[in-house]
């Protein structure tokens, strides 16, 4: 598969992207700047980077509570989701969805969900309206491995299947639903075997080598894009994090966390793309800085942006 | 103007509304072969085809949230949940991201979706057939909820629904479903705004505002009252959100008295809110304590006798105004 320079080094810039966003982030929460819950993308970059380079503006995602990673993949600007996770005015959603709910129809994120599973349907309803409006959009839905024992799972993927729509559903497996390991819960090696049950494709990549991903996910967009229906692409990764930070993450065997973390994506892909001399060890140094200075700059706007008006608690309850 | 039972008024709505604007799509179990659950469907699979009449599998979660999800992308969906207690298979859907998403997303998402939906007791259905859920309903913020008593308000209300840029459900109650309940219907196109009450009897000694079954249920009680000499003003408040609380306490100030009769267990009821509204804001209106009129906290029996005694009626109705006066 060739796939352009310009691209290649593109998708390195934002995993990095995503990867320094959620350092900053990580930082400012356990100084107390940032509010409420925070569920880190970390570790998880090449799923989001090689579903997302195979998507137009207009094409449309549904993300989940650990969705830094969708929305930066997608498009976002990291100062405007920098102010949301701060509450400010700025914020894309003017600080009243925080940091599990980023949506932006401009860039086709048409929302992030907080109940695991429910991104589901609602990507099956956009990408039922992508085709009833006769567009080639397509509708990624970015779940978990959790999500897959959902009912939901069901509902939506069985609609979608019959309805023959433009979705495809990524599961990222990252091992863990929030501390319990999905072996536990679920007695399928592969999750894409999944897919079976509703005469869907289903096919499963190594999710920490984001041209892997970007292959299997760019022939499920060309089926879908072409009438051709739904699919399901699992992709087998790892939250070098804990669920939420500030968790232990007592329920991680210590030899399992140093096995992916020498599979950590971004290393990977960075000594790749040297070595394929698509990228020279300085130019990688460059981008590295470049994207620290983004995020710093992204926390001052962050801290710049005014908190919203007290009367803004009654605005934006109805159109 | 021709005679219309709440069936044919409901069929008509949707057809004038699928008509005005190509975006509006139906999504339903059994809405094809059917027309689904009771006909008010019927011929719009014919006329609009299986892209824009959608029969979809036995899965309520994913009706709900396919139409959340084509409404956020331009669409503008009716979600028909056959029975109101099904709504608790897509209650995610409905409490979490139907009625949220507009102000979680600070106002950037439109979500014009109409859900239609039967409830009411009075057929032997059981508890999974029969149930209201008002007073849940009413709780939820950014959640508009439409009661039509009658064809002519069911008409002109689920039209104004459809076009209504937010989340909407639109109640029907099963007993209105009889051949012999007809209105005379305009032959030209009208719409009901959203949140207008309607004084359905004027009266003088006591305001009772009921809705949906109980409207009928207070006019017919309203003729035996008056041959006690008692005058009662029956107001329908034909949608519970948003409420036409002036058109009640303009009667209030007329009567003094205040009965609110509903089809749903008191507490935490739609009248309950309702009461509370009117007690903090016309009291001063007030000569006697504001009554209710509801089902006991159970769920709605199934034996016809137990069922009519779970029902509020016209006796309760008489005998709360006559304690009254």
């Amino acid at each position: 598969m060739e796939i352009a320079r310009e691209k290649l080094i593109d998708m390195y810039r934002v995993m990095v992207r995503i990867r320094a966003f959620e350092k900053k982030v990580s930082k400012e929460f356990a100084a107390g700047n940032i509010p409420g819950f925070l569920h880190l993308y970390t570790g998880e970059e090449a799923v989001a980077v090689g579903t997302c380079a195979n998507l137009s503006p207009d094409d449309y995602i549904t993300s989940t509570h650990r969705g830094h990673g969708h929305v930066i993949a997608k498009g976002g600007k990291t100062d405007r989701m920098m102010a949301e996770l701060y509450g400010k005015v700025a914020g894309y959603n003017k600080g009243k969805g925080g940091s599990m709910h980023i949506a932006d129809m401009g860039i086709g994120i048409i929302g992030a969900y907080g109940i695991v599973g429910s991104g589901i349907p609602i990507a099956v309803g956009a990408a039922l309206s992508a085709k009833l409006r006769k567009t080639d959009q397509v509708a990624i839905c970015f779940l978990g491995d959790g999500a897959t024992n959902t009912g939901r799972f069901h509902e939506g993927v069985n609609l979608a299947a019959c309805l023959n729509l433009p979705v495809i559903f990524i599961i990222e497996n990252n091992v863990y639903a929030e501390s319990t390991r999905i072996s536990d819960t679920c007695k399928l090696a592969n999750l894409a075997d999944r897919a079976c049950a509703y005469g869907i494709p289903g096919v499963t990549v190594e999710g920490n080598d984001v041209l892997a991903v970007y292959e299997a996910v760019g022939k499920a967009v060309a089926r879908a894009r072409k009438g051709q229906g739904p699919a399901l692409v699992e992709c087998k990764t790892y939250r070098l994090r804990g669920h939420f930070e500030g968790d232990m993450q007592t329920y991680k065997p210590p030899e399992e966390r140093e096995m992916w973390q020498k599979k950590d994506p971004i290393p990977r892909f960075r000594k790749y793309l040297i070595k394929k001399g698509v990228l020279a060890e300085k130019d990688a140094e460059r981008i590295d800085q470049e994207i620290d200075e983004e995020i710093e700059n992204a926390v001052k706007f962050a801290e710049e942006s005014p908190l919203p008006a007290p009367e803004e608690v009654l605005t934006d309850v109805s159109a | 103007m021709k005679e219309t039972t709440f069936l044919q008024a409901v069929n008509e709505a949707l057809f004038e509304e699928m008509e005005r604007d190509p975006n509006v799509i139906l999504l339903g179990e059994d809405v094809r072969i059917w027309g689904a659950p009771r006909g008010e469907f019927k011929g719009l699979f014919d006329k609009y085809g299986p892209e824009r009449v959608i029969d979809t599998p036995i899965s309520e979660t994913a009706i709900l949230g396919g139409a959340i999800g084509a409404a956020a992308t331009g669409m503008r969906p009716i979600a028909n949940i056959m029975y109101s207690s099904f709504l608790g298979v897509c209650g995610d859907e409905l409490i979490n991201h139907l009625t949220q998403t507009r102000y979680m997303s600070g106002g950037k998402i439109k979500l014009p979706v109409t859900i239609m939906s039967y409830f009411g007791a009075g057929f032997s259905a059981g508890a999974h057939h029969s149930s209201s859920l008002h007073g849940l309903l009413v709780s939820i913020p950014a959640l508009k909820v439409v009661v039509p008593s009658t064809p002519y308000d069911a008409k002109g209300l689920l039209k104004s629904a459809i076009r209504d840029d937010n989340p909407t459900i639109f109640l029907s109650h099963q007993m209105l479903m009889r051949r012999s309940l007809k209105d005379p219907i305009p032959d030209e196109e009208y719409t009901i705004p959203l949140g207008k009450a309607d004084v359905k009897r004027e009266g003088s000694d006591v305001t009772v505002v009921a809705t949906v079954l109980m409207v009928h249920r207070a006019l017919s009680a309203a003729e035996k009252l008056e041959e006690k000499g008692i005058s009662i003003e029956i107001i329908d408040p034909r949608t519970l959100v948003p409420l036409d609380k002036q058109a009640i306490i303009d009667s209030v100030k007329k009567t003094g008295r205040l009965v609110v009769m509903t089809e749903e267990p008191s507490t935490g009821s739609a009248a309950s809110t309702l009461s509370a509204i009117i007690a903090e804001e016309a009291f001063d209106f007030l000569d006697a304590p504001i009554k209710r009129i509801n089902a006991p906290d159970t769920p709605v029996p199934f034996s016809p006798i137990l069922e009519k005694v779970w029902m509020p009626d016209e006796e309760d109705l008489i005998a709360a105004v006559t304690e009254m006066i």
